[in-house]
């Protein structure tokens, strides 16, 4: 009975600091550009003449979503055309159920890992439910019954099928160092030391693979640079016929995918929840230094340590995100399949002589 | 528990399977096909095989279907004739006949215990990544090499045959 309610109190709890997230990631969204572009940005929402840096704006956005007209074209597929939205936002969500976002909590004579579902699998669960948010945007694309629509899907499609392909290569390498698919065990072994000082951050033993995740990713998530298959600033992508609180949908499914994707790299890369020197017991610094904190402190500090990392690689997204031009679709393939895909091989085959030189 | 959870899972698949056939929208049909690979990958979760579910997800469910989708999408069917040749429907029962006695040879052929219940049990760490690898490096480690060279060979082919100029 206790272990039921934990494990709905994390997924409630997790759910939540998913979705507010989300809606705080399109203000970060707004206020960055508007900064990048010299402008004041989003700050005309306002409750009782309160505006608070336009924090209200989230709000202003959801209840315009929802009172907007709901619209359906006219010889579409009425029922497809609803489904598509869901199917892209649910896998979004879903894959956050894998990633270990603290330690074991213990209180008294209770122990309560600090995730969802620790799953032999944890990686490939990441990578089967990623592939499934395809459908959505394909779905919607063919629903809308429009041209345009279509082919802003199939480009969509064709994007992310091939990027998924080098998203898996260039993290074989990440697998093969640490024998494991699954991440709580990734995270922990990310808590030793390299060389008696250096955290064994999968960044430090996969630099290649890190660079070559990253592009994949964010082409995984559709946004600029890759945002052919919606062409924001032209509309005429697989969302053109959506409105109302559809599209919102698709507009905060992406924003939990820049999520998701920022605790990947920070779970994979980044040490997830490990702060360098930390451990179960306090600070133990390589030059010999120690401070003992109690239990409590150390979660509490892991926790706060991975949302950190996660606010970081946001922030990066969006700043990356407002930075660079949009790729032209022959180079956003020849990057994929010429670029990445031979030195995503090329670092597998690397690490592979690596490990079999050190052993 | 798990009694339920299967009986769930074998409608969804049975009624989702039938679906397929049925359904005259092909768009419908391919979508019907997702659902039941997926059922099938829960499936496996049940039967403790978490890396069989894992790939055929993200083979199956994933990867081939939404190349099935593409293809359907691209042809724009909106209906497929009705009737057809009756020499295709004799076709058809012979073929389907065939496959019955195939399906039911093979089943008879696999020795279920009498008091397996709905599903048996599996050795630990029966479906992990670590278990299948090994076998597959090991055991079966020349078919594995040879399925890869298959599959080489025919990337190699539709390269070529798609490819006029190379």
């Amino acid at each position: 009975m206790l272990q039921t309610a934990i494990i709905l109190a994390k997924i409630w709890g997790v759910l939540l600091t998913l979705v507010s997230l989300a809606a705080i990631m399109t203000w970060v969204e707004r206020k960055q550009s508007a900064v990048m572009q010299d402008r004041l940005g989003a700050n005309r929402a306002d409750v009782l003449g309160l505006r608070i840096i336009g924090l209200f704006q989230p709000m202003a956005d959801g209840l315009k979503m929802f009172f907007k007209e709901d619209f359906v074209p006219a010889r579409g597929d009425k029922f497809l055309h609803t489904l598509a939205p869901m199917i892209a936002f649910f896998p979004a969500l879903l894959t956050f159920a894998v990633i270990p976002f603290g330690d074991v909590l213990r209180i008294g004579t209770l122990e309560i890992p600090l995730q969802i579902a620790n799953l032999n699998i944890g990686y490939l669960f990441i990578l089967a439910f990623g592939g499934l948010t395809i459908y959505g945007t394909v779905l919607a694309g063919w629903s809308s019954n429009n041209k345009y629509s279509l082919l802003g899907g199939l480009r969509a499609g064709a994007q992310m099928i091939s990027y998924e392909v080098v998203l898996g290569l260039s993290l074989v390498g990440l697998i093969m160092v640490f024998g494991t698919l699954q991440l709580d065990i990734m995270v922990k072994k990310q808590g030793e030391l390299l060389f008696g000082f250096l955290p064994a951050w999968g960044i430090f033993l996969q630099p290649l693979g890190f660079l070559l995740f990253l592009p994949s990713a964010i082409a995984e998530t559709k946004r600029v640079p890759f945002d052919l298959p919606e062409g924001e600033s032209e509309i005429i992508g697989y969302y053109t016929e959506y409105s109302g609180m559809r599209f919102g949908l698709f507009y905060f499914a992406e924003f939990i995918e820049i999520i998701v994707l920022s605790a990947i790299m920070a779970t994979l890369f980044f040490g997830g929840y490990q702060i360098p020197w930390l451990y179960a017991e306090g600070f133990q610094f390589p030059w010999g230094w120690e401070w003992n904190l109690p239990h409590l402190l150390v979660v509490i500090l892991q926790i706060g340590s991975f949302f950190a990392k996660i606010a970081f690689f946001c922030w990066l997204q969006v700043l990356i995100r407002w930075t660079l031009p949009r790729f032209r679709y022959d180079q956003l393939m020849r990057l994929c399949w010429v670029n990445i895909l031979p030195l995503a091989v090329l670092n597998i085959v690397l690490t592979g002589l690596v490990l079999m030189i050190l052993n | 528990m798990e009694a339920i959870f299967f009986i769930i899972l074998s409608i969804i698949i049975i009624f989702s399977s039938m679906m397929v056939i049925l359904k005259k929208n092909p768009i419908a049909s391919v979508l019907f096909l997702i659902l039941a690979l997926f059922s099938t990958a829960a499936m496996y979760v049940m039967l403790m095989a978490p890396f069989i579910a894992a790939i055929q997800i993200i083979v199956y469910a994933g990867a081939i279907m939404v190349l099935f989708l593409f293809v359907i999408m691209l042809l724009n069917l909106k209906k497929i004739n009705e009737g057809g040749a009756v020499t295709l429907k004799i076709l058809g029962v012979i073929v389907a006949g065939l496959m019955m006695v195939v399906t039911a040879v093979v089943l008879r052929s696999v020795a279920i215990p009498a008091d397996s219940g709905f599903l048996r049990s599996s050795p630990e760490g029966f479906g992990t990544v670590e278990n299948v690898g090994m076998t597959l490096f090991t055991t079966y480690l020349l078919p594995f090499e040879i399925a890869s060279f298959l599959l080489l060979a025919a990337i190699i082919g539709a390269v070529v045959l798609a490819k006029k100029k190379l």
